[in-house]
């Protein structure tokens, strides 16, 4: 039973890692500061779960399970916020989002 | 009174699961701690009816959040896929959808819901309109559609 919450904290730990590294990628990859916005919202979700999963896996006292439970939920509430705050301020000062694709670079306001 | 009363018991509740230390000084402590927490939120009266999720909404959460969590996972595996596949593959586009919740609450769990899904991010929020920027056009047209709109619609009725 040990052995087998080790691998499957192992696994979320390893799945969680590779989605940041996909985020810090897409982070450099993307074209402008909205579709930045998309590839930060991997590491904001699906990364930090699973890799809060994973360390609930690692400690099974009800105590910890329930802080990293309060982590969770409250990382799900803030990074959203965070999100919409900055892409709010961002078309507040006037960047224009790059809605064509990117071939057309005349089309790029 | 009964937000106050449900507000204590939450903060009592979370403070007892956080601090794992159960003698008489770290109890009377907590307790004092508790009260001053309720006499703050009290003073600058934000205990309304908003400040806390109502019972119905509370219990009607659960599935809202499992299929909301299974919505996550599938957009991030998309996003994932366009990361890789490099900026070619995405079609960044900007529309303003109808939200039709009724309650200020509905509308913010739609907006929060909606920047949650990597892919999608709620810019702006106006009366019933919010302004979405996708990764790529066609998750615009899925929200468009209205599945998320009517689930939240059916959450917030009593």
């Amino acid at each position: 039973m040990d052995m087998f919450l080790a691998i499957a904290s192992g696994i979320c730990l390893l799945l969680g890692s590779f989605l940041i590294l996909t985020g810090g990628i897409g982070l450099i990859r993307f074209p402008d500061f909205f579709t930045r916005m998309h590839a930060a919202g991997i590491t904001d979700t699906l990364a930090t779960t699973l890799i809060l999963v994973g360390l609930m896996l690692l400690n099974p006292g009800a105590l910890v399970v329930f802080k990293l439970v309060a982590i969770l939920l409250l990382i799900l509430l803030i990074g959203p916020t965070a999100s919409h705050a900055l892409a709010k301020a961002a078309i507040r000062s006037g960047l224009k989002p790059l809605v064509k694709e990117l071939k057309d670079e005349e089309e790029i306001k | 009174m009964r937000q106050t009363i449900s507000l204590s018991i939450t903060l009592a509740l979370f403070w007892l699961a956080n601090s794992g230390h159960y003698n008489a000084l770290l109890l009377s402590l907590g307790a004092l701690s508790v009260i001053f927490v309720v006499y703050l939120a009290y003073r600058m009266d934000v205990l309304d009816h908003e400040t806390q999720p109502l019972m119905q909404l509370t219990t009607k959460l659960p599935s809202y959040y499992t299929w909301l969590i299974k919505e996550i996972i599938l957009s991030n595996i998309k996003v994932v896929k366009h990361v890789w596949l490099g900026q070619e593959t995405i079609k960044p586009a900007l529309k303003t959808i109808k939200s039709n919740q009724t309650t200020d609450v509905g509308r913010v769990i739609y907006a929060n819901s909606i920047t949650l899904t990597p892919g999608t991010v709620a810019i702006d929020l106006n009366d019933d309109e919010i302004l979405v920027h996708a990764l790529m056009q066609e998750d615009i047209e899925a929200l468009d559609e209205g599945e998320m709109d009517r689930r939240i619609c059916r959450l917030e009725k009593s």
